[in-house]
């Protein structure tokens, strides 16, 4: 139902575009088209296939199948310099800087102004210079190391990065995510110039007041497709809202049991730490699943990190069972019956050359230890129950657990915590890059743990799914929490306005948002 | 077009404490051995002289070259511990090469019983000149071999050079069993005195009589040399995109391919280069000594302590961050203390002692940073 | 059905190479004997066994260095460490010569352990300096001279002696490895042993105390070099300048030519094993071959670079 009207000829144009990651859905089925001097912003929630579009475009994954054309000709790129060689630049999420090396260096690192064959450090300097100015940023010294750099002004270095390839598609991807309110202002200017320079502009955002602000035409994706394309002031903000949440709602949640009076469990009273945790209250009862919601980056994962004794120097109590405990290590919030599910399971949850089994009992080897020795019979029996239990799909557990697929290795992580019986559970967006059935199964498992007495602590991007699996959501805000939502305030509209932090006074980008 | 402040910039002063900033390992270590270097002058019993000077930087030069040359590699992070192996095959190969015997020197091959002749060296001044040529090249070599051994065969740096070293070891001892071989005496005095003595050596500058020359004439050569190979070989290079390169795969690896830098071809020259510098501290020692020795325990802490010269030069073993300056005055450091231990009349036994505890001290209090870390997990990154 | 076992597997492979090539040294070994000198000594038992016996003091000084690859990080410090812990040993005598030895050893992996796992000190570096420290200290203890001092009865009955025919410092090697072995597959500081050096970061959040770990693995490297220590005062009957010097790099090589991943986290100890066996095989051939130094140094770096290459190489980095 693309209904965009093509007054122009378009510059960039899909059409039939599909990409599967591991028999997983991304897009499905995509057309597209963009056109110069417009800045067309792209919409939907986490996961409705907006990084695979862009990355496809940039050249970062190729399509399984469809068209690309640029300026009326077909293309496929194979690497992200095919793409910039097209002029297609795409400034990702992701930093590609080189840390040590200086701001200059990084910005003209693909192809350096030369003088007998040697860098100019003095013409790349003044390049440098001359880009940060188009960005209004003058301030940032083109011989600053990249490391010693707010993420803030990282940021405005990797889009001057971007400026200096001369798109004639330029991509943001969250680009102002980590921006001061000053830079955004730069960064507006800067693209409402390049528009009217003639180039065409992709903006991704979760930020439904930049988008009114900035873009000329929206379209909006869904579950990997293609939902609408409409021009600026065609929609207002809660048909846009309404267009993101859909009505084909995948997920099948578990009930909630009816809400009696809770034992509570986990209690924070006045969390702070560094400036990104700003006293954080909650309390978490047994048998309760509360979520943490709002935007991306707001403190939800630092919260658990904190809680796990990831973090130094927080402030504040924590509480557990009416005894005070203080996580100096995760060691320590083991022993307190705390568990993590850690961010990214790949370098943090797992050990991935290392066998199914040996990743099952790391955290619990105590438990099934004689004296010094592990019990072999012991270790076996709690490695085949906790593959029971998960429905762990493997062939042996010898195998390394690389040979699994992101959901039974997500089953994996888990199950692992499990085995120590952990009394508070703190999840960190354990769906992320699951198929639909191991969600559902995970679902259901986190209910069972909360029907157990497990306190449940549980971060997603996904909305739909905090509202279907949780029993309450405090949503955060620059390491705040603006708000608890439970029983029938529990909706996805009520979500977003809370994660956008609309209801609160302070508008558009205000105050750095720290990732 | 955007209004653009006038060309005021960040004001010179700011580049100049960034630099110093980014630079404070380096700018630390010349510090230190400034302060180092005249206290030493100060308390050596005959005060400053050009003498003292020459035999300083006799005792500098090869081991400022191995810290040149380990400084590559760590800088793409990776570590090579063949550097000792490397100078000290090339200097056996010198002292076969550089006799400047009248008429060449004859070369014999004794393998396997089988003896062959390979014909002879030519031991006039050309034949010189061309046998620091072939003794640079044989080191470039071993380094560009240790690259593709790293590169093509994706082993180690640290165990690939480990096993590389062995050969080079070997193929030193095999050259010279037992310490021996020669070197023209003139090339010795020329290279290891003062700039004067070198002009009359070569008969340039009136002998080095002639009077503009001789507020400089006192320079000792080492000095110049060390001085002439950062600026023709260590600059350009750090200046060159590959240069730039070998930085950027030190400092993110994925980052630099995904940029499309030649990441191969950066380790494969950043490890040739070291050879290149190994070659240069060989060459040098077996001039200084007049013959080539196959010390295997010498090349061992010529290694080890061009790994502790880089550190103290402020270069990071992550890679990424550093420069061969720095390691040179690391270099310079370390043989500073050790002067020390001469003229204080201090028991050279303690001189180990002292260099470790040094190292030690170094290394920790860069290290108090973990410290300051507020999410642990960042130290494991 | 052990996890730890089927887990590492897939090194059994370099384990295996590793063996056929020994194989391979004693059969060309015994032809080039055979052909030269009509006699086979690599075959007689005696002369196994006093090869052994040499082989023992770096197969102990292996042990503790593989624990230490293991997580990943190396120790420098060893030669010194060896030579410390045979002249303290050597000069206090008595009975408390052996454990004075080893603790020397001891303290020496506790300061290691500490630079690396809390200051996080790259180890390369910190056990360099503990190494020259070390010396240091020994030399200005020995006023640079052979020390004087003899090694005790008991050290020279360890590393000298026999029983039932069998080099006393064969039982002793076993018995190390038997312990190191068992820690690494039976227990749970094995376990950790392997987590960190797969990924620290996942140890660390799977509530591994990883910074105890690295210190007890430096401990045990310092051990392990300090008992190889006593035994070889006790074999040479005294302690000498240097006497580390030739343990540092072959048991690196050990190490990695059984298979154990010079990044940390893969390896068998029947690999170190059987590492020490081939470079100690190695030397011997080379040495009825009367093959001079240059020579031994050569293969010895080619075979290295020709076990890597056969097992397999690393991965690119590719993003």
């Amino acid at each position: 139902m693309s209904d965009a009207v093509l007054t122009q000829e378009a510059f960039l144009e899909l059409s039939g575009i599909s990409k599967r990651y591991a028999g997983v859905r991304a897009l499905e089925g995509v057309d597209f088209a963009c056109e110069r001097g417009k800045i067309h912003a792209v919409l939907g929630e986490n996961g409705a296939g907006k990084s695979t579009l862009i990355k496809i475009i940039a050249g970062v994954v190729q399509p399984d199948s469809g068209r690309m054309r640029l300026a009326g000709r077909d293309v496929s790129f194979a690497t992200p310099s095919a793409a910039n060689a097209a002029r297609v630049v795409c400034i990702f999420q992701e930093l590609s800087l080189m840390p040590d090396l200086s701001v200059a260096d990084n910005i003209s690192i693909a192809s350096p102004p030369r003088r007998f064959g040697l860098i100019d450090a003095r013409a790349q300097r003044r390049r440098a210079e001359e880009l940060l100015a188009e960005i209004g940023c003058e301030d940032v010294n083109p011989l600053m190391r990249v490391r010693d750099l707010p993420l803030s002004r990282r940021q405005i270095v990797e889009i001057a990065k971007a400026l200096g390839k001369k798109p004639q598609l330029l991509i943001l991807d969250e680009a102002t995510s980590a921006l001061t309110s000053a830079d955004v202002e730069k960064v507006y200017a800067m693209l409402a110039r390049l528009k009217s320079e003639g180039v065409a502009i992709l903006y991704i955002s979760h930020r439904m007041h930049e988008v009114e602000a900035l873009a000329d035409r929206a379209s909006v994706f869904r579950n990997g497709r293609h939902i609408e394309t409409f021009d600026r002031g065609r929609r207002s903000t809660a048909e846009i809202v309404q267009l993101m949440i859909g009505r084909d709602i995948a997920a099948q949640y578990p009930a909630k049991p009816a809400r009696t009076s809770v034992k509570p469990m986990l209690a924070l009273d006045n969390l702070s730490w560094e400036g990104r945790l700003d006293r954080i209250s909650l309390r978490v009862g047994a048998g309760e699943i509360v979520g943490l919601g709002g935007l991306d980056g707001q403190g939800q994962k630092s919260l658990l990190l904190a809680l796990f004794g990831v973090l130094r120097g927080i402030s504040g109590r924590v509480t557990v069972e009416d005894r005070e405990v203080r996580p100096g290590s995760p060691a320590a919030a083991k022993s307190a019956g705390i568990a993590l599910v850690p961010e990214d399971r790949k370098t943090e949850g797992l050990m991935l050359p290392m066998s199914i089994a040996d990743n099952l009992v790391v955290a619990s080897l105590d438990a099934i230890s004689t004296g010094p020795l592990v019990d072999r019979a012991k270790e076996s029996e709690a490695v085949q129950r906790a593959i029971a239990r998960l429905q762990i799909k493997i062939g042996a557990p010898g195998d390394a657990v690389s040979t699994l697929s992101g959901g039974n290795q997500q089953k994996v992580v888990l199950a692992k915590w499990l085995m120590t019986e952990p009394r508070i559970i703190l999840l960190n967006d354990p769906t992320r890059g699951i198929d639909v059935g191991t969600k559902q199964e995970l679902y259901r498992l986190m209910r069972e743990l909360a029907d157990q007495g497990a306190a449940i602590l549980f971060y997603s991007t996904d909305y739909d799914e905090l509202i279907g699996c949780c029993d309450r959501v405090a949503i955060m805000y620059d390491g705040r929490i603006v708000r608890e939502l439970e029983g029938s305030e529990l909706t996805e509209t009520n979500i977003i306005a809370s994660a956008l932090n609309i209801d609160a006074a302070a508008p558009a980008g205000t105050g750095a948002v720290h990732a | 077009m955007l209004q653009r402040r006038p060309a005021l910039g960040p004001s010179m002063l700011d580049d100049v404490a960034i630099r110093v900033r980014q630079n404070v390992g380096i700018v630390t270590a010349v510090l230190l051995f400034c302060v180092l270097y005249v206290l030493y002058n100060l308390a050596h019993p005959k005060g400053f002289s050009s003498a003292v000077l020459v035999q300083n930087g006799d005792e500098i030069f090869a081991l400022a070259m191995l810290a040149m040359a380990q400084t590559v590699p760590v800088l793409a992070s990776g570590l090579d511990l063949s550097v000792g192996a490397v100078m000290t095959m090339v200097g056996c190969f010198a002292s076969y090469l550089l006799t400047g015997t009248a008429g060449g020197t004859p070369l014999h091959l004794d393998l396997f019983g089988l003896h062959l002749f390979l014909g002879t060296f030519p031991g006039d001044i050309s034949g010189i000149l061309l046998g620091i040529v072939v003794c640079l090249a044989i080191g470039a070599l071993a380094g560009f071999v240790n690259g593709c051994v790293v590169v093509y065969g994706r082993i180690q740096p640290i165990i690939a050079t480990l096993a590389t070293g062995a050969v080079y070891i070997g193929i030193a001892l095999f050259l010279r069993p037992t310490p021996g071989g020669k070197i023209d005496e003139d090339l010795n005095w020329a290279l290891t005195n003062s700039l004067g003595d070198f002009a009359a050596t070569v008969h340039i500058f009136d002998d080095g009589a002639a009077g503009w020359f001789a507020p400089v004439a006192w320079i000792p050569v080492p000095f110049v040399l060390l001085v002439l190979i950062a600026l023709l070989v260590w600059v350009p290079f750090r200046r060159s995109v590959l240069g730039r390169a070998v930085y950027a795969v030190g400092s993110a690896e994925g980052a630099a391919y995904m940029s499309g830098l030649p990441v191969d071809r950066a380790k494969i020259a950043a490890f040739t280069l070291a050879g290149f510098f190994a070659g240069c501290g060989g060459l040098f020692l077996a001039i200084q000594t007049s013959s080539g020795n196959a010390d295997i325990p010498q090349a061992g802490a010529y290694t080890l302590n061009s790994i502790a010269s880089v550190v103290i030069g402020g270069t990071s073993l992550l890679g990424g961050t550093g420069s061969a300056i720095g390691s040179i005055f690391g270099a310079m450091i370390l043989r500073v203390i050790s002067f020390f231990f001469r003229i204080f009349d201090i028991a050279p036994l303690l001189q180990p002692l002292f260099e470790g505890l040094i190292l030690l001290a170094a290394v920790s209090i860069g290290a108090l940073g973990v410290l300051r870390v507020r999410n642990t997990l960042e130290l494991f990154r | 059905m052990t996890s730890a076992s089927l887990s590492l597997s897939r090194d059994d492979r370099p384990i295996l190479i590793a063996a056929l090539f020994i194989l391979v040294i004693l059969v060309a070994g015994t032809v080039y004997t055979f052909a030269r000198f009509g006699s086979a000594p690599l075959l007689s038992p005696t002369y196994l066994l006093q090869q052994l016996q040499i082989g023992a003091f770096l197969g102990i000084v292996a042990a503790g260095m593989m624990v230490v690859i293991l997580i990943a990080q190396i120790d420098l410090s060893v030669p010194w460490t060896l030579a410390a812990a045979a002249m303290m040993a050597t000069s206090i005598g008595g009975p408390l010569a052996i454990p004075v030895g080893l603790g020397i050893g001891l303290l020496v992996g506790l300061v290691n352990g500490i630079g690396v796992a809390y200051l996080r000190v790259p180890s390369m570096i910190f056990t360099l300096g503990v190494n020259a420290v070390m010396r240091g200290l020994m030399v200005a203890h020995t006023g640079g001279y052979a020390p004087q001092t003899a090694a005790t009865d008991l050290m020279r009955t360890l590393a000298a002696d026999r029983t039932l025919g069998i080099p006393n410092a064969l039982f002793v090697w076993a018995a190390v490895s038997v312990l190191v072995a068992v820690m690494l597959q039976r227990t749970a500081l094995g376990r950790y042993i392997y987590a960190i050096g797969n990924k620290e970061a996942a140890a660390y959040l799977a509530g591994v105390d990883t910074r105890r770990v690295t210190v007890i693995c430096f401990v045990i490297c310092g051990v392990a070099a300090a008992l190889a220590g006593v035994l070889l005062a006790g074999y040479s009957t005294k302690a000498y300048q240097g006497m580390g010097d030739a343990y540092l790099l072959p048991s690196i090589a050990a190490v990695v030519i059984g298979g154990t991943n010079i990044l940390g986290g893969r390896g068998r100890y029947l690999g170190t094993l059987i590492g020490v066996v081939l470079i100690v095989l190695l030397n011997s051939v080379l040495s009825i071959m009367d093959m001079p130094e240059a020579g031994r140094q050569v293969i010895y770096g080619l075979v290295i670079i020709f076990m890597l290459l056969v097992y397999g190489r690393g991965e690119r980095v590719t993003s």
